[in-house]
């Protein structure tokens, strides 16, 4: 080892020994720093060498993207046969709405991304207007995709696939988060009486499957009903998981509402604010800025959620991929119709997810300062 | 300021509004009478509604037969059983699965989290992918692919195949040798609960040797050798004191031995390993969440590194962690009613499924579930609650 | 070697002292947080070790108990070489105490069985001994009342004495100290000084990082004084404060004695 000798103060930074950088050092330091690390390695490599390359195989590289059925795609390729999607990929877009009206729901997909912009991105031009227009937005897309008012009215059991999802989805979030706050509000309430309807209404929802909910509303919601009115099941659906998902939204608003120090409503009492004034301005901004990585996690569970509807009949993407393997051209596919719906729920999920994550971070370097 | 106010001569309306405490009392009242009015409203309706078909409102439908099939059941059932005791099995292969997918998912859940915090950057990122991939893809999802694969991917009974001696995978179930005991297998359990009792003992002596002497007995050790090395010897010294049933294939299907069914397997991996992903987590989190502080001061004193998770990192976690943990098998149990999504009978397809289909029942029927099942998860919060104050109460 | 080194005492060889340090390097990464680090600490001295922020002070005594891995030169402590080998590591362990800025107490237990847990799993005492042990120590530090609470319920400067006395109860040979007063309301350092110039007088061996300079005056036998991590100067408390050699050492106690 090379020693030179320098004044004190004077000893100039050196580069770390070159056995500690580079490469090498990483792999010795992450992979094989002991036995046990050596054996984990070799496991993880050995799993990694039997799932990746069969995955690779009947993925891809001995798959069929074209055929007019299942026998002409196994003729082709052992693997998976990716011409089912593809024939069937509008359905798995639009369900059935209606060949010349598709363009409403194009519509619509655009103007989520505008809405969804403006809210997920706060420095996006024309936050304001763009949040106010997001407000709106499921009204709007409402008008589009039911018709009416001057456009072509369409059944919603004519709605299905993504569309379908998105549907729900939007919905359910739209409304569950005002509601759910309204009853986590109820819940820190004073009053006795509205606070135990809240609590009783939170613990009901939570305490029960979202299944057997939408199973009430397929099979008894009906009977609540005056006699003679009807009510679309869609309608019944979005209902039951709206007031679902806003149970769950009322318990993260309340963690908000707790994680709030006390000082701050005693300044605004002493403010000589009233209730809703002072939750408004003061409490509630508070309240939701920290409350919105739980409230995104509520949206994701609610998102994948949506999926349960077809136990009741509605035909999400889940559901007419499941019909579509009873057509006799291409069944037994199921495999690579799961995978393809997967694949749609992990990378909205994964987004959402990373989304609330950066949020997360955002908020605790926020708070440090 | 209230009782000045009120005892003021010519409460005006106004005033009254204004007085903080009328004005509750006021809000509480029309909100209970807004309530019970919808409530009223919606009974009624319910009624006229009930009324107008000639239904009614009866469970005596719960007596009748039930007439349709259960492939797993507990108790004794056949078609011509009552609905209620379809209900039975329903709640019954509910526990079943919850219970299985709790253990399975707390054990796969607990491995991840720990191969997430491993040192190894493979594991690790390995553990990763598995998590992200599991948790955002619906349950549901996972149901239908595991249920699939096995449907379509394992073999007809014809075709099976063999694992070992007895034991065959095939689309109608994993088949197993059935266990049939002869006169001395007895001996076996008997030492097994012995070995547990002597271990209670055991465990309590070694406390108190280390507390007098410091002497450490590796109490482990010996647990395992006495719970389950005796018995295992003894098992053979006693010449295998079992004969197995083993599932011949007769025509189409197996006859004989035990069979898990596909739907029980899919429901069971799938739920556990979804579950298990978010229990990875929970746990990951809850030791990142113990300040590293913690076990730097413990490692600096000496302690090994199994001693400074033992004593002093796992239970400043565990605290961190049960109550996520409490609200997933909490999930968990909900989400076993997807099992409708594959046939397998549990509390929402027998009784909510195809006893209401056949007896029209709808509000009865759906009654018992949501009740059902409000049961269940109470009980599971009862549970947790009691062993989390308990965790809390050691270390206050 | 250092011309700085001068003062260092002399001895034979590495047995004769408790911490011997010899060119000792240590990088974070690409950063060179540790420059040829030479130092020898004879049994029974006490060691004062200042500097600014960043200076690597701290990351040079964690790295006698090894709670800082370095990449160059070697670490002796008591007669052990710090290396990979998991059981040297342990051996220092046992001898040397450790106390830390943020106190580091285990929250979930008691006053008494923070201070028997190492005993008890380490040095396999029997209970009694271990807790007379502890209530010995917690009376040396002047809290033996609080034995029965938890950490949670102590005051910063009660917690510290607690964390002194967990590391007594070892019985180490050789004490350090990061920052221990660093964290604490200025009435409370007091009572933890105190503390640590009745420990100083028993004669075991102590190394201290503080920027208590009253402290150093009191105990010390030799200060040392570190900065973009070197040591720069080191010298006997009298000589240091009074005729500091170095220029960053003459501005650093320029700005720690202003006011």
């Amino acid at each position: 080892m090379q020693q030179e000798t320098y004044k004190p103060g004077e000893h100039p930074d050196l580069p770390p020994p070159s056995n500690t950088i580079g490469p090498m050092a990483w792999i010795r330091e992450n992979l094989l720093s002991s036995p046990t690390n050596i054996v984990m390695t070799a496991l993880s490599a050995w799993f990694l060498y039997e799932i990746i390359p069969p995955t690779l195989e009947w993925v891809f590289l001995d798959a069929a993207f074209t055929g007019e059925n299942r026998d002409e795609c196994r003729a082709k390729a052992a693997g998976a046969c990716w011409a089912f999607i593809s024939e069937r990929f509008n359905l798995f877009t639009y369900g059935f709405y209606p060949h010349e009206s598709r363009w409403r729901v194009d519509l619509s997909f655009l103007l989520l991304l505008i809405a969804l912009v403006a809210v997920l991105w706060d420095r996006a031009p024309f936050r304001k207007q763009g949040l106010y227009f997001a407000c709106a937005y499921p009204f709007i897309a409402g008008w589009l995709l039911l018709g009416g008012y001057g456009l072509e009215p369409v059944e919603t059991d004519k709605f299905g696939g993504f569309m379908l999802t998105l549907v729900v989805g939007v919905t359910g979030i739209a409304f569950s988060l005002p509601i759910g706050i309204l009853l986590a509000l109820g819940r820190q309430s004073d009053l006795l009486a509205i606070r135990l309807f809240s609590v009783g209404f939170i613990e009901f929802i939570r305490g029960v499957p979202l299944i057997t909910l939408l199973f009430v509303a397929s099979t008894m919601l009906n009977y609540f009903l005056p006699r003679g009115t009807t009510f679309d099941l869609l309608l019944r659906v979005l209902i039951m998981v709206t007031l679902f998902s806003s149970a769950y939204m009322a318990e993260v608003i309340r963690g908000g509402l707790q994680a709030i120090p006390k000082g701050q409503y005693e300044a605004a009492d002493a403010m000589g604010l009233k209730y809703w004034t002072s939750m408004r301005l003061i409490v509630l901004p508070q309240v939701l800025k920290i409350s919105i990585p739980g409230i995104v996690n509520t949206f994701i569970g609610l998102y994948k959620d949506t999926t349960l509807v077809i136990i009741i009949g509605l035909l999400d993407p889940l559901g007419i991929g499941r019909s579509s393997l009873a057509d006799t051209k291409w069944t037994g596919l199921s495999n690579e119709v799961y995978l393809f719906v997967a694949i749609f729920f992990f990378i909205s999920c994964f987004g959402m997810a990373r989304y609330s994550l950066y949020l997360e971070r955002k908020l605790e370097t926020e708070h440090k300062r | 300021m209230t009782g000045m106010v009120t005892s003021r001569k010519g409460i005006s309306l106004s005033r009254t509004w204004n007085d903080k405490e009328t004005r509750s009392v006021i809000i509480q009242i029309v909100a209970i009478c807004l309530i019970l009015g919808f409530f009223a409203y919606i009974i009624r309706n319910a009624y006229i509604n009930l009324e107008a078909i000639g239904k009614g409102f009866s469970y005596n439908f719960l007596w009748q037969p039930s007439s349709y099939d259960i492939n797993q059941h507990f108790i004794e059932y056949t078609s011509r059983s009552s609905h209620f005791r379809a209900m039975m099995v329903g709640i019954l292969n509910t526990l079943l699965v919850a219970v299985c997918g709790i253990a399975l998912a707390t054990l796969l859940g607990f491995i991840l989290g720990v191969l997430r915090l491993s040192r190894n950057w493979l594991t690790n990122k390995l553990a990763y992918v598995y998590i992200e991939y599991v948790r955002n893809v619906p349950v549901l999802l996972h149901i239908l692919l595991v249920y699939g694969v096995i449907v379509h991917s394992l073999p007809v009974p014809k075709q099976a195949i063999s694992l070992n001696e007895g034991a065959f995978l095939t689309n109608r179930g994993f088949f197993m040798p059935a266990p049939v005991f002869e006169t001395l297998f007895w001996i076996v359990p008997m030492l097994i609960l012995a070995g547990i009792g002597f271990m209670m003992w055991f465990r309590k002596h070694a406390r108190r040797v280390q507390d007098e002497t410091g002497h450490h007995y590796p109490v482990f050790w010996i647990g395992l050798g006495v719970m389950a090395g005796i018995p295992i010897v003894a098992y053979f010294i006693l010449g295998a004191p079992i004969t197995w049933d083993i599932p011949e294939l007769k025509g189409f299907n197996f006859k004989g031995g035990m069979v898990i069914r596909p739907e029980f397997i899919a429901l069971w991996l799938a739920l556990s390993c979804y579950t298990a992903a978010f229990i990875g987590e929970i746990v990951r989190a809850g030791i990142v969440a113990v300040d590293y502080g913690q076990t730097e001061a413990a490692s600096a004193l000496g302690l090994k590194r199994n001693r400074v998770l033992n004593l002093v990192v796992i239970p400043q976690a565990l605290r961190i962690i049960v109550p996520p943990l409490t609200s997933q098998y909490l999930n968990l149990t909900k989400n076993s009613s997807l099992a409708i999504a594959i046939g397998y009978m549990d509390i929402l397809a027998t009784i909510g499924g195809i006893s209401l289909n056949q007896t029209g029942r709808e509000m009865e029927c759906m009654i018992i579930v949501l009740l059902l099942y409000l049961a269940l998860s109470l009980m599971i919060s009862a549970v947790m609650n009691w062993y989390n104050n308990r965790i809390k109460l050691v270390e206050r | 070697m250092n011309e700085s080194h001068n003062n260092t005492p002399e001895a034979d060889s590495a047995q004769d002292f408790a911490v011997t340090i010899r060119n000792m390097h240590k990088w974070y990464g690409q950063f060179h947080v540790l420059k040829n680090i030479n130092l020898n600490v004879v049994r029974g001295e006490k060691i004062v070790i200042c500097g600014p922020s960043g200076s690597g002070k701290s990351t040079m005594i964690r790295c006698i108990n090894r709670l800082e891995e370095h990449q160059q030169g070697d670490i002796i402590v008591d007669g052990t070489e710090l290396s990979n080998d998991l059981r040297n590591i342990e051996v220092v362990r046992r001898e040397v105490g450790m106390v830390f800025q943020h106190f580091n107490l285990f929250p979930h237990l008691t006053v008494l069985e923070n201070c028997t847990l190492a005993p008890i799993w380490v040095r396999k005492a029997p209970r009694a001994e271990a807790e007379e042990t502890a209530m010995q120590y917690l009376e040396r530090v002047k809290i033996p009342d609080q034995a029965h609470k938890f950490p949670g319920q102590l005051s910063g400067g009660q917690q510290q004495r607690v964390a002194i006395a967990r590391s007594l109860c070892m019985r180490p040979r050789i004490m350090l100290f990061d920052e221990p007063t660093s964290a604490l309301d200025p009435e409370m350092i007091k009572e933890v000084l105190e503390v640590m110039v009745e420990l100083a007088q028993e004669g075991r061996t102590m190394l201290c990082v503080t920027h208590e300079m009253g402290f150093a005056k009191t105990v010390a036998d030799r200060v040392i004084f570190m900065d973009e991590g070197e040591i720069i100067e080191e010298n006997s408390p009298e000589q240091f404060f009074a005729s500091p050699k170095h220029e960053r050492t003459k501005l650093f106690l320029s700005q720690i004695l202003e006011h």
